[in-house]
Protein backbone atom coordinates (compact mmCIF):
# COMPACT_ATOMS: atom_id res chain seq x y z
CA UNK A 1 0.00 0.00 0.00
CA UNK A 2 0.83 3.64 -1.26
CA UNK A 3 1.11 6.31 1.41
CA UNK A 4 -0.18 9.29 -0.86
CA UNK A 5 3.00 11.94 -0.88
CA UNK A 6 2.03 15.09 -0.05
CA UNK A 7 1.45 16.66 -3.27
CA UNK A 8 -1.05 14.07 -3.68
CA UNK A 9 -3.17 14.73 -0.82
CA UNK A 10 -2.48 18.81 -1.63
CA UNK A 11 -3.77 17.51 -4.98
CA UNK A 12 -6.98 16.13 -3.55
CA UNK A 13 -7.99 18.13 -0.39
CA UNK A 14 -7.17 21.51 -1.83
CA UNK A 15 -7.47 22.05 -5.58
CA UNK A 16 -11.05 20.66 -5.65
CA UNK A 17 -11.77 24.07 -4.42
CA UNK A 18 -10.50 25.81 -6.83
CA UNK A 19 -13.75 27.26 -8.39
CA UNK A 20 -14.25 28.76 -4.72
CA UNK A 21 -10.98 30.22 -5.03
CA UNK A 22 -11.10 31.62 -8.25
CA UNK A 23 -14.69 33.32 -7.36
CA UNK A 24 -13.63 35.16 -4.84
CA UNK A 25 -10.09 36.58 -6.53
CA UNK A 26 -12.47 37.71 -9.21
CA UNK A 27 -14.87 39.48 -7.15
CA UNK A 28 -11.69 40.95 -5.46
CA UNK A 29 -10.09 42.02 -7.94
CA UNK A 30 -12.48 42.39 -10.61
CA UNK A 31 -9.70 40.44 -13.33
CA UNK A 32 -10.04 37.34 -14.76
CA UNK A 33 -5.95 37.94 -15.85
CA UNK A 34 -5.38 39.29 -12.14
CA UNK A 35 -7.28 36.69 -10.44
CA UNK A 36 -5.44 33.63 -12.20
CA UNK A 37 -2.43 35.33 -11.01
CA UNK A 38 -3.55 36.05 -7.46
CA UNK A 39 -5.16 32.09 -7.65
CA UNK A 40 -1.82 30.58 -8.54
CA UNK A 41 0.40 32.79 -5.98
CA UNK A 42 -2.21 31.33 -3.22
CA UNK A 43 -1.76 28.01 -3.92
CA UNK A 44 1.66 27.67 -4.09
CA UNK A 45 1.57 29.65 -0.86
CA UNK A 46 -0.63 27.28 0.67
CA UNK A 47 1.28 24.44 -0.89
CA UNK A 48 3.82 25.62 1.48
CA UNK A 49 2.01 26.12 4.63
CA UNK A 50 -0.06 23.11 3.84
CA UNK A 51 1.75 20.52 6.92
CA UNK A 52 0.57 22.99 8.95
CA UNK A 53 -2.93 22.45 8.45
CA UNK A 54 -4.56 19.95 10.16
CA UNK A 55 -8.25 20.95 9.96
CA UNK A 56 -11.23 19.63 7.70
CA UNK A 57 -12.33 22.62 6.79
CA UNK A 58 -9.81 23.27 3.74
CA UNK A 59 -11.87 25.31 1.57
CA UNK A 60 -12.21 28.14 4.50
CA UNK A 61 -8.09 27.81 4.89
CA UNK A 62 -7.75 28.26 1.27
CA UNK A 63 -10.15 31.19 1.35
CA UNK A 64 -8.37 32.74 4.22
CA UNK A 65 -4.89 32.23 2.02
CA UNK A 66 -6.46 33.97 -1.35
CA UNK A 67 -7.75 36.83 0.54
CA UNK A 68 -4.40 37.53 2.23
CA UNK A 69 -2.66 36.94 -1.34
CA UNK A 70 -4.76 39.23 -3.04
CA UNK A 71 -4.24 42.22 -0.48
CA UNK A 72 -0.62 41.57 -0.82
CA UNK A 73 -1.05 41.97 -4.14
CA UNK A 74 -3.61 45.06 -3.89
CA UNK A 75 -1.02 46.62 -1.58
CA UNK A 76 1.39 46.66 -4.48
CA UNK A 77 -0.84 47.77 -6.77
CA UNK A 78 -1.56 50.79 -4.98
CA UNK A 79 1.85 51.74 -3.94
CA UNK A 80 2.91 51.54 -7.98
CA UNK A 81 0.09 53.49 -8.47
CA UNK A 82 1.01 56.58 -6.57
CA UNK A 83 4.68 56.06 -7.48
CA UNK A 84 3.65 56.55 -11.28
CA UNK A 85 0.85 59.01 -10.13
CA UNK A 86 -1.75 57.53 -12.02
CA UNK A 87 -4.99 59.11 -11.68
CA UNK A 88 -7.15 56.01 -9.82
CA UNK A 89 -10.12 56.04 -12.12
CA UNK A 90 -8.08 55.87 -14.96
CA UNK A 91 -5.98 53.31 -14.17
CA UNK A 92 -8.55 50.57 -13.28
CA UNK A 93 -6.03 48.05 -11.70
CA UNK A 94 -7.06 45.60 -14.82
CA UNK A 95 -6.56 48.43 -17.22
CA UNK A 96 -10.82 47.24 -18.78
CA UNK A 97 -12.00 50.43 -17.24
CA UNK A 98 -15.68 50.66 -16.73
CA UNK A 99 -15.85 48.59 -13.32
CA UNK A 100 -17.82 45.78 -13.91
CA UNK A 101 -17.06 45.97 -17.65
CA UNK A 102 -13.53 44.44 -16.55
CA UNK A 103 -14.60 41.14 -17.68
CA UNK A 104 -15.08 42.17 -21.46
CA UNK A 105 -14.22 38.83 -23.32
CA UNK A 106 -16.07 36.45 -25.08
CA UNK A 107 -17.00 33.81 -22.32
CA UNK A 108 -19.93 32.72 -22.03
CA UNK A 109 -21.16 33.67 -18.37
CA UNK A 110 -20.23 37.79 -19.87
CA UNK A 111 -22.67 37.41 -22.61
CA UNK A 112 -24.94 36.17 -20.02
CA UNK A 113 -24.46 38.69 -18.13
CA UNK A 114 -25.68 40.92 -20.63
CA UNK A 115 -29.38 41.00 -19.05
CA UNK A 116 -30.03 44.32 -17.77
CA UNK A 117 -31.35 43.60 -14.35
CA UNK A 118 -27.73 41.45 -13.53
CA UNK A 119 -25.77 44.24 -15.10
CA UNK A 120 -26.59 46.73 -13.27
CA UNK A 121 -26.37 44.63 -10.08
CA UNK A 122 -22.82 43.57 -11.50
CA UNK A 123 -21.64 47.30 -11.82
CA UNK A 124 -23.09 48.08 -8.64
CA UNK A 125 -21.42 45.28 -6.86
CA UNK A 126 -17.88 46.75 -8.35
CA UNK A 127 -19.10 49.95 -7.12
CA UNK A 128 -19.32 48.51 -3.63
CA UNK A 129 -16.30 48.85 -1.07
CA UNK A 130 -13.67 45.93 -0.59
CA UNK A 131 -14.63 45.41 2.91
CA UNK A 132 -18.27 45.02 1.64
CA UNK A 133 -17.80 42.96 -1.59
CA UNK A 134 -15.91 40.24 0.01
CA UNK A 135 -18.17 39.38 3.04
CA UNK A 136 -21.24 39.72 0.35
CA UNK A 137 -19.42 37.28 -1.98
CA UNK A 138 -18.53 34.81 0.68
CA UNK A 139 -21.77 34.64 2.25
CA UNK A 140 -24.22 34.96 -0.80
CA UNK A 141 -21.70 32.92 -3.36
CA UNK A 142 -20.16 30.53 -1.16
CA UNK A 143 -22.49 30.10 1.50
CA UNK A 144 -20.02 30.20 4.09
CA UNK A 145 -21.52 30.63 7.43
CA UNK A 146 -20.86 33.85 10.06
CA UNK A 147 -18.30 32.00 11.67
CA UNK A 148 -16.40 30.43 8.83
CA UNK A 149 -16.40 34.24 7.20
CA UNK A 150 -15.06 36.06 10.58
CA UNK A 151 -12.30 33.27 10.95
CA UNK A 152 -11.36 33.86 7.19
CA UNK A 153 -11.61 37.63 7.25
CA UNK A 154 -10.44 37.78 10.91
CA UNK A 155 -12.76 40.01 11.95
CA UNK A 156 -16.08 39.73 15.13
CA UNK A 157 -19.12 37.85 14.23
CA UNK A 158 -21.10 40.82 15.36
CA UNK A 159 -19.05 42.61 12.67
CA UNK A 160 -19.60 39.75 9.84
CA UNK A 161 -23.11 40.33 10.53
CA UNK A 162 -23.23 44.31 10.50
CA UNK A 163 -20.83 44.64 7.57
CA UNK A 164 -23.43 41.98 5.61
CA UNK A 165 -26.42 44.46 6.96
CA UNK A 166 -24.53 47.37 5.61
CA UNK A 167 -23.52 46.26 2.32
CA UNK A 168 -26.66 45.36 1.74
CA UNK A 169 -28.51 48.35 2.16
CA UNK A 170 -25.11 49.94 0.45
CA UNK A 171 -26.06 48.17 -2.47
CA UNK A 172 -30.19 48.86 -2.32
CA UNK A 173 -29.21 52.09 -2.26
CA UNK A 174 -26.49 52.07 -5.51
CA UNK A 175 -29.18 49.90 -7.54
CA UNK A 176 -32.21 52.13 -6.70
CA UNK A 177 -31.60 54.92 -9.38
CA UNK A 178 -31.13 52.59 -11.79
CA UNK A 179 -34.48 51.03 -11.34
CA UNK A 180 -35.90 53.93 -12.07
CA UNK A 181 -34.47 54.36 -15.49
CA UNK A 182 -34.98 51.61 -16.33
CA UNK B 1 -37.29 42.45 26.11
CA UNK B 2 -34.97 43.29 22.50
CA UNK B 3 -35.32 47.18 21.82
CA UNK B 4 -36.31 48.26 18.63
CA UNK B 5 -32.27 49.19 18.20
CA UNK B 6 -31.02 45.66 19.23
CA UNK B 7 -33.71 44.06 16.82
CA UNK B 8 -32.41 46.40 13.99
CA UNK B 9 -29.23 45.17 14.48
CA UNK B 10 -29.71 41.94 14.35
CA UNK B 11 -31.83 41.82 11.64
CA UNK B 12 -29.03 40.78 9.07
CA UNK B 13 -28.64 37.67 10.90
CA UNK B 14 -32.14 36.61 11.44
CA UNK B 15 -32.68 37.07 7.67
CA UNK B 16 -29.56 34.61 7.05
CA UNK B 17 -30.84 32.70 9.98
CA UNK B 18 -27.72 32.77 11.80
CA UNK B 19 -29.16 33.69 15.45
CA UNK B 20 -29.89 31.04 17.95
CA UNK B 21 -33.55 30.30 18.77
CA UNK B 22 -33.88 32.27 21.94
CA UNK B 23 -32.56 35.41 19.72
CA UNK B 24 -34.27 34.34 16.97
CA UNK B 25 -37.81 34.44 18.91
CA UNK B 26 -37.27 37.71 20.42
CA UNK B 27 -36.88 39.54 17.06
CA UNK B 28 -39.95 37.43 15.50
CA UNK B 29 -42.28 39.12 18.48
CA UNK B 30 -40.47 42.46 17.66
CA UNK B 31 -40.94 42.30 14.06
CA UNK B 32 -44.61 41.45 14.47
CA UNK B 33 -45.36 44.25 15.79
CA UNK B 34 -42.91 47.06 14.11
CA UNK B 35 -43.64 48.26 10.36
CA UNK B 36 -40.04 49.70 10.60
CA UNK B 37 -38.25 46.03 11.27
CA UNK B 38 -40.42 44.50 8.75
CA UNK B 39 -39.40 46.77 5.56
CA UNK B 40 -35.89 46.39 6.82
CA UNK B 41 -36.22 42.40 7.20
CA UNK B 42 -38.13 42.35 3.84
CA UNK B 43 -35.35 44.82 2.48
CA UNK B 44 -32.26 42.45 3.41
CA UNK B 45 -33.32 39.03 2.07
CA UNK B 46 -34.56 40.72 -1.05
CA UNK B 47 -30.93 41.84 -1.74
CA UNK B 48 -29.73 38.89 -0.65
CA UNK B 49 -31.73 36.93 -3.27
CA UNK B 50 -30.95 38.93 -5.62
CA UNK B 51 -27.65 38.87 -4.88
CA UNK B 52 -27.44 34.89 -5.04
CA UNK B 53 -30.08 34.63 -8.33
CA UNK B 54 -28.03 37.15 -10.34
CA UNK B 55 -24.18 37.66 -9.31
CA UNK B 56 -22.36 35.86 -11.52
CA UNK B 57 -20.51 33.08 -10.07
CA UNK B 58 -16.89 32.75 -11.73
CA UNK B 59 -15.86 29.18 -12.26
CA UNK B 60 -12.17 28.51 -13.09
CA UNK B 61 -11.31 28.42 -16.63
CA UNK B 62 -9.34 24.43 -17.07
CA UNK B 63 -6.60 25.87 -18.04
CA UNK B 64 -5.95 26.90 -14.51
CA UNK B 65 -5.81 23.88 -12.68
CA UNK B 66 -2.98 22.47 -14.85
CA UNK B 67 -1.02 25.87 -14.38
CA UNK B 68 -1.37 25.43 -10.79
CA UNK B 69 -0.34 22.02 -10.39
CA UNK B 70 2.59 21.94 -12.82
CA UNK B 71 4.16 25.22 -11.00
CA UNK B 72 3.79 23.15 -7.80
CA UNK B 73 7.70 21.81 -6.31
CA UNK B 74 8.27 18.81 -8.04
CA UNK B 75 8.22 16.07 -5.19
CA UNK B 76 11.13 14.73 -3.93
CA UNK B 77 10.38 10.69 -3.59
CA UNK B 78 8.29 9.16 -6.66
CA UNK B 79 5.43 6.65 -5.43
CA UNK B 80 7.12 3.95 -8.35
CA UNK B 81 10.66 4.04 -6.99
CA UNK B 82 9.65 4.20 -3.99
CA UNK B 83 7.95 0.57 -4.16
CA UNK B 84 11.17 -0.41 -5.84
CA UNK B 85 13.61 0.42 -3.24
CA UNK B 86 11.11 -1.46 -1.18
CA UNK B 87 11.44 -4.41 -3.28
CA UNK B 88 15.25 -4.67 -3.72
CA UNK B 89 15.21 -5.25 0.31
CA UNK B 90 14.94 -9.00 -0.18
CA UNK B 91 12.73 -11.75 1.76
CA UNK B 92 12.94 -10.83 5.10
CA UNK B 93 10.78 -7.45 4.02
CA UNK B 94 8.68 -9.75 1.48
CA UNK B 95 7.63 -12.44 4.16
CA UNK B 96 6.55 -9.27 6.71
CA UNK B 97 4.61 -8.00 3.69
CA UNK B 98 3.12 -11.22 2.91
CA UNK B 99 2.04 -11.37 6.50
CA UNK B 100 0.13 -7.43 7.12
CA UNK B 101 -1.19 -8.86 3.34
CA UNK B 102 -2.87 -11.41 5.06
CA UNK B 103 -3.71 -9.65 7.77
CA UNK B 104 -5.86 -6.82 5.85
CA UNK B 105 -7.31 -10.41 3.80
CA UNK B 106 -8.59 -11.56 7.20
CA UNK B 107 -9.58 -8.11 8.50
CA UNK B 108 -11.69 -7.93 5.00
CA UNK B 109 -14.37 -5.85 5.98
CA UNK B 110 -13.15 -2.48 6.91
CA UNK B 111 -10.31 -2.55 4.32
CA UNK B 112 -13.11 -3.11 1.57
CA UNK B 113 -15.17 -0.52 3.39
CA UNK B 114 -12.01 1.77 2.77
CA UNK B 115 -11.02 0.55 -0.45
CA UNK B 116 -14.61 1.67 -1.42
CA UNK B 117 -14.40 5.01 0.36
CA UNK B 118 -11.19 5.63 -1.82
CA UNK B 119 -13.28 4.65 -5.35
CA UNK B 120 -16.16 6.66 -4.01
CA UNK B 121 -14.15 10.08 -3.35
CA UNK B 122 -11.52 9.85 -6.45
CA UNK B 123 -14.29 9.14 -8.89
CA UNK B 124 -15.96 12.29 -7.04
CA UNK B 125 -12.61 14.34 -8.31
CA UNK B 126 -12.50 12.80 -11.27
CA UNK B 127 -15.87 13.72 -12.36
CA UNK B 128 -15.26 17.15 -11.59
CA UNK B 129 -12.01 17.56 -13.14
CA UNK B 130 -12.68 16.41 -16.50
CA UNK B 131 -15.95 18.19 -16.12
CA UNK B 132 -17.68 14.66 -16.74
CA UNK B 133 -20.36 14.82 -14.61
CA UNK B 134 -23.32 13.95 -16.16
CA UNK B 135 -24.00 11.57 -19.43
CA UNK B 136 -27.51 12.57 -19.35
CA UNK B 137 -28.09 16.10 -18.36
CA UNK B 138 -31.92 17.03 -17.00
CA UNK B 139 -33.25 17.85 -14.03
CA UNK B 140 -36.40 15.78 -14.94
CA UNK B 141 -36.34 12.63 -13.28
CA UNK B 142 -38.75 10.65 -15.90
CA UNK B 143 -35.76 11.65 -18.12
CA UNK B 144 -32.75 10.45 -16.26
CA UNK B 145 -34.54 7.36 -15.03
CA UNK B 146 -35.02 5.66 -18.64
CA UNK B 147 -31.92 6.63 -19.81
CA UNK B 148 -30.12 3.97 -17.64
CA UNK B 149 -32.31 1.43 -18.83
CA UNK B 150 -30.39 -1.12 -20.97
CA UNK B 151 -26.96 0.11 -19.33
CA UNK B 152 -27.40 -1.26 -16.35
CA UNK B 153 -28.64 -4.49 -14.66
CA UNK B 154 -31.19 -2.99 -12.55
CA UNK B 155 -33.28 0.49 -12.22
CA UNK B 156 -31.77 2.91 -10.12
CA UNK B 157 -34.17 5.01 -7.76
CA UNK B 158 -34.62 8.68 -9.28
CA UNK B 159 -35.98 11.23 -7.39
CA UNK B 160 -36.02 15.06 -7.75
CA UNK B 161 -35.55 17.43 -5.09
CA UNK B 162 -35.28 20.29 -6.72
CA UNK B 163 -38.08 22.01 -4.20
CA UNK B 164 -36.03 20.95 -1.12
CA UNK B 165 -33.04 23.18 -2.98
CA UNK B 166 -30.97 20.34 -4.01
CA UNK B 167 -32.51 20.62 -8.08
CA UNK B 168 -31.34 17.05 -9.93
CA UNK B 169 -28.81 18.15 -12.74
CA UNK B 170 -27.97 14.86 -14.64
CA UNK B 171 -27.10 11.06 -14.55
CA UNK B 172 -24.23 9.41 -15.44
CA UNK B 173 -22.65 5.54 -16.12
CA UNK B 174 -19.72 4.80 -13.27
CA UNK B 175 -17.78 1.85 -11.82
CA UNK B 176 -17.35 1.20 -8.46
CA UNK B 177 -16.57 -1.85 -6.60
CA UNK B 178 -15.97 -3.96 -9.66
CA UNK B 179 -19.33 -3.39 -11.00
CA UNK B 180 -20.97 -0.77 -13.51
CA UNK B 181 -23.37 1.67 -11.02
CA UNK B 182 -25.26 4.73 -11.27
CA UNK B 183 -24.47 8.21 -10.43
CA UNK B 184 -27.13 10.84 -10.25
CA UNK B 185 -25.81 14.37 -10.38
CA UNK B 186 -27.52 17.11 -8.08
CA UNK B 187 -26.44 20.23 -6.78
CA UNK B 188 -26.66 22.10 -3.30
CA UNK B 189 -26.05 25.98 -4.64
CA UNK B 190 -22.14 25.87 -6.52
CA UNK B 191 -22.01 22.25 -4.27
CA UNK B 192 -21.88 19.23 -6.86
CA UNK B 193 -23.37 15.87 -5.04
CA UNK B 194 -22.96 12.74 -6.25
CA UNK B 195 -25.32 10.08 -5.32
CA UNK B 196 -24.21 6.27 -6.22
CA UNK B 197 -26.68 3.51 -6.11
CA UNK B 198 -26.09 -0.21 -7.17
CA UNK B 199 -27.67 -3.48 -6.39
CA UNK B 200 -26.97 -5.22 -3.24
CA UNK B 201 -27.80 -8.24 -0.76
CA UNK B 202 -26.89 -6.95 2.56
CA UNK B 203 -28.99 -6.38 4.74
CA UNK B 204 -30.33 -2.62 5.22
CA UNK B 205 -28.21 -0.24 7.38
CA UNK B 206 -28.57 3.47 8.67
CA UNK B 207 -26.53 5.99 7.08
CA UNK B 208 -23.14 6.80 8.32
CA UNK B 209 -21.25 9.48 7.57
CA UNK B 210 -17.15 9.91 7.53
CA UNK B 211 -14.64 12.64 6.10
CA UNK B 212 -12.48 11.76 3.86
CA UNK B 213 -9.59 13.91 2.15
CA UNK B 214 -11.76 17.05 3.03
CA UNK B 215 -15.01 15.28 1.52
CA UNK B 216 -17.97 14.14 3.75
CA UNK B 217 -19.49 10.72 2.61
CA UNK B 218 -22.54 9.32 3.68
CA UNK B 219 -23.40 5.54 3.30
CA UNK B 220 -26.49 3.24 3.90
CA UNK B 221 -28.42 0.15 2.19
CA UNK B 222 -31.67 -0.24 1.64
CA UNK B 223 -34.72 -2.19 0.24
CA UNK B 224 -31.71 -3.60 -1.57
CA UNK B 225 -29.43 -1.47 -3.02
CA UNK B 226 -26.34 0.46 -1.77
CA UNK B 227 -26.29 4.41 -1.39
CA UNK B 228 -23.47 6.27 -1.54
CA UNK B 229 -22.94 10.06 -1.95
CA UNK B 230 -20.15 12.43 -1.65
CA UNK B 231 -19.78 15.90 -1.82
CA UNK B 232 -17.61 19.03 -0.33
CA UNK B 233 -20.97 20.03 1.08
CA UNK B 234 -20.90 20.86 4.80
CA UNK B 235 -21.61 17.90 6.88
CA UNK B 236 -24.63 18.99 8.00
CA UNK B 237 -26.18 19.70 4.50
CA UNK B 238 -25.39 16.64 3.27
CA UNK B 239 -26.47 14.91 6.02
CA UNK B 240 -30.28 16.79 5.23
CA UNK B 241 -29.58 15.42 1.57
CA UNK B 242 -29.40 12.04 2.82
CA UNK B 243 -32.28 12.40 4.47
CA UNK B 244 -34.73 14.00 1.80
CA UNK B 245 -33.64 11.05 -0.40
CA UNK B 246 -34.35 8.09 1.83
CA UNK B 247 -37.66 9.65 2.73
CA UNK B 248 -38.89 10.31 -0.67
CA UNK B 249 -37.54 6.73 -2.42
CA UNK B 250 -39.49 4.90 0.42
CA UNK B 251 -42.66 6.71 -1.00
Amino acid sequence: MIVPTKKQRFQTNVLPHLNSAFNLACWLTRSRQDAEDVVQEAYLRAFKFFDGFHGDDSRAWLLTIVRNTFYTWYQEQQKQRQETAFDEDMHDFSGVGVAGMAFADNNPETLLMQKDSERQLQQALHALPLEFREVMVMRELEELSYKQIAAIVGIPIGTVMSRLGRGRKLLAAILAPARQEA
Amino acid sequence: MMDHQETLELLPAFADQELGIVEAQEVQRHLDSCADCQREYAAQRIVSARFKKEAVYFDAPPHLAHRISSALPPEPVRAGSRRFSWMSLGGALAAGLALVWSLGLYLNLPSDQERLTDEVVASHVRSLQVDHLSDVVSSDQHTVKPWFNGKLDFSPPVVDLAPQGFPLVGGRLDYLAGRPVAALVYRRAKHPINLYIWPSNERDAAPQLQNHQGYHLVRWTWDGMNYWTVSDLAANELDNFVGLVRSTVRQ
